[in-house]
């Protein structure tokens, strides 16, 4: 990932505790997903998308002037709060689908119900009748 | 269903799950009870909205009909939990669609007389290949093909055949837990070795579907793929605290 980076003298690499924490934190992270993922405990798909944020988190620790200069080019002033602002807005996105899946199992659990009452109620009858 | 008896006439159960297939399920149920007659067939009807269930019901083979869509791992699923309810011995993956020849089912009742626990049905094993697909296609189906490969350490030339046979232990495992997510082939390749099972791969041939469309689109085949990737992943040796020692 991220192969070709223009040359950053400042602050290309890993500087700082923090940084070395993060990446710690992203891989730790990663090999608990996998294993909940291979216990199937957890499915691919959502496995996938907190990957997904790992990487992120791994590569803003890894060229912290990446989010500098987006936010200077954005016009905001601390890089911290652009940080902030996009995790929030895709959290935001997470609840969203979280919302529709949750609906979708819903539904689902209430035609469960609704099948199984009617075989239910046809095998009584059968065993009357 | 308590209470009444066991339907069942063969050791090995034909299962065919099928999505709206209306169109072509009535010849392939045809085909299939001409050429195999000794065979049981079950339909796990996936949701269909169309007649399909009806039509099965009315070819005289076993129907499971599904509440709503679980897609094809579920489907399968649904039809090993009813192979290992009802005593089967062996259980043929076959397609609704008619593009697997079930003079081949032969081929693949060999190779579990030899004594594999899974036999795939290649689409590429040999050079009667009647089977075509576009460059990107192909692309991703080797990069699938060499990690699979690497990760189990034995040669597949198709890893996401539709065209499977499985013995009794192996539906035990796969009633339980199935692979419920889109390449479930590949994923239970995948697992099936992992837990030890000998499989084996039976040159095929593959005719074009007599009704149907290949079922997907670019975008969720990417994202299929990062997704199979990470569970491969998942799959590798590094994470498991394995209870077999490698050989």
């Amino acid at each position: 990932m991220l192969a070709a980076t223009e040359p950053q003298p400042t602050s290309l690499g890993i500087s700082g505790p923090a940084h070395v924490a993060v990446i710690c934190v992203v891989v730790i992270g990663a090999v608990f997903l996998l294993r909940l993922l291979r216990k199937r405990q957890l499915r691919g798909k959502y496995t996938l998308l907190w990957m997904f944020v790992g990487a992120v988190a791994l590569i803003l620790a890894a060229f912290p002037s990446l989010l500098d200069r987006t936010a200077r080019r954005l016009h905001i002033y601390s890089s911290p709060n652009l940080l902030f602002l996009l995790a929030i807005a895709f959290l935001l996105l997470v609840c969203v689908y979280f919302s529709w899946e949750l609906s979708r199992l819903e539904e689902r659990t209430r035609v469960l119900a609704e099948e199984l009452a009617i075989q239910r109620g046809e095998q009584e009858k059968e065993e009357i009748g | 269903m308590p209470g009444t008896r066991s339907p069942r006439r063969s050791a090995t159960l034909v299962i065919i799950p099928a999505y709206d297939e209306e169109a072509a399920l009535p010849s392939t149920l045809d085909e299939l009870a001409t050429v195999r007659p000794d065979l049981d067939v079950l339909v796990v009807s996936d949701g269909s909205r169309d007649k399909t269930g009806a039509l099965a019901r009315a070819a005289g083979v076993a129907v499971v009909e599904l509440p709503f869509n679980l897609g094809i791992g579920g489907a399968l699923q649904t039809g090993f939990r009813y192979a290992v309810r009802h005593g089967y011995e062996r259980a043929v993956q076959f397609d609704a669609d008619g593009q697997h020849d079930p003079r081949e089912i032969a081929q693949l009742e060999g190779g579990l007389d030899d004594g594999a626990a899974l036999v795939i049905g290649s689409r590429f094993g040999d050079g009667t290949v009647e089977y075509r697909v576009g460059p990107a296609r192909r692309g991703a189906m080797a990069v699938l093909r060499w990690s699979v490969n690497s990760l189990v350490h034995q040669k597949f030339t198709d890893t996401s055949s539709g065209f499977r046979a499985f013995n009794a232990s192996l539906l035990q495992l796969f009633a339980r837990s199935y692979p419920v997510e889109f390449m479930d082939s590949t994923e239970s390749l995948v697992i099936a070795i992992n837990e030890g099972f000998t499989v084996v791969e039976v040159p095929t041939r593959i005719r074009a579907r007599s009704a149907g469309q290949p079922s997907n689109r670019h975008v969720r085949l990417v994202y299929h793929y990062l997704r199979l990737m990470v569970v491969l992943l998942s799959h590798t040796p590094m994470w498991r605290r394995s209870r077999r020692t490698p050989t």
